[in-house]
């Protein structure tokens, strides 16, 4: 770590970019397209991005929590994030599902002393 | 997610603060998250007013981790600015996933509701808005107060925790591991989600790509898992052909 190495208007002119960057893609579609209909190509195509999004943050969590890949029973995470995921099939109940794997997660470390 | 379904009686009010209720839970696993974000800014030597400023008007997580090492290192700010472009390129998604339920709405609505649009706000929302896509103005103005209070909810803490981060350093001991809260509640959002056949081949070929994707810089991973994923739900869709009245919602 050697610190910023710019001046802090050039601290605050690189915030404010990084503001309209983020602004930009997170607008994109709900301000330039948002006045007419979408084409339905792009609306079927749509309809994945909850459940692909998603669980492309959930897999490499649950199978390569510290960046290896780990599927063994010594994986606590992904124990717990089954046990969770069933729960929240079941039940459907949000937090359930995080109160039950969290608790699963702390039993299993204690277990598996780890 | 038990929510109720917005009847026509639902006044603005109350979907606002079922908006905030929805986005409760998540706070628990990005708090910590928020905590860190602070210690590691000011350990890059940013000053505080620029370490809050960032989390005030930037308002990404992952991009403002990235970035605080980035700061660190002497990384020239036009570097930083494309870098953090790349890593929310996948908030261009969201957005075009939200376009078609919040069409009613002002340009200065959508605006607003835009610059709150992270991954939970949008994780939350989303799921909400497919379980009763908004048939008529009304309820497109009522998910409009929902995404608010879900979205502002999530900018407060992130606000509060990063101020706290910054000012006291780590206080959540690691060893709680509260940041696995936050894949928790994306399994339990991403369960009612998978409702037929291409729904569940989108995420299984989403999940594998962005495991073996995973060491992509900048989170690329989850920009090539995502594609994949909507390909394969594409083409599943040929293998199992969606109802009709699955089709009728979108």
């Amino acid at each position: 770590m050697i610190g910023p190495n710019m001046t802090p208007l050039g601290i605050w002119l690189t915030i404010l970019g990084m503001a309209l960057v983020t602004f930009g893609t997170r607008a994109s579609a709900l301000l330039l397209i948002g006045e007419g209909e979408l084409p339905l190509n792009v609306r079927r195509a749509l309809r994945y991005v909850p459940p692909a999004v998603l669980t492309a943050i959930i897999f490499p969590a649950l199978l390569a929590p510290d960046g290896p890949l780990d599927i063994s029973l010594g994986n606590a995470r992904l124990l717990a994030g089954i046990a969770a995921g069933l729960i929240a099939w079941r039940a459907r109940s949000t937090l359930l599902a995080i109160g039950a794997g969290m608790l699963l997660l702390w039993g299993l470390r204690w277990l598996l002393g780890s | 997610m038990s929510q109720p379904t917005p009847s026509p009686i639902q006044a603005p009010g109350s979907a606002f603060w079922a908006g905030v209720r929805a986005q409760l839970p998540i706070l628990l696993g990005t708090s910590p998250f928020g905590m860190i974000y602070g210690v590691l800014a000011v350990g890059a030597q940013l000053p505080f007013a620029a370490a809050q400023g960032m989390s005030a008007l930037v308002f990404a997580g992952s991009a403002q981790f990235i970035a605080t090492g980035l700061f660190g290192g002497g990384t020239p700010g036009p570097l930083i600015v494309l870098i953090t472009f790349v890593v929310n390129l996948r908030h261009a998604l969201y957005s075009a996933s939200l376009a078609p339920h919040l069409r009613g709405l002002s340009a200065r609505w959508r605006a607003v509701l835009a610059f709150l649009l992270t991954d939970e706000a949008y994780a939350v929302v989303i799921t909400h808005a497919a379980s009763a896509p908004p048939q008529d103005a009304g309820q497109t103005r009522r998910l409009g107060w929902y995404t608010l209070g879900a979205g502002l909810t999530l900018f407060v803490s992130w606000q509060i925790s990063t101020a706290l981060g910054a000012l006291l350093g780590a206080a959540v001991p690691a060893s709680w591991e509260l940041d696995f809260t936050l894949a928790l509640t994306f399994i339990a959002l991403v369960i009612p989600a998978l409702t037929d056949r291409p729904a569940l081949a989108s995420a299984l070929v989403a999940g594998v790509t962005a495991v073996l994707a995973r060491g992509l810089e900048f989170r690329l991973g989850l920009l090539v898992a995502a594609a994949a994923g909507i390909a394969a739900g594409l083409l599943a869709e040929r293998v199992w052909p969606l109802a009709p009245v699955a089709e009728e919602g979108r």
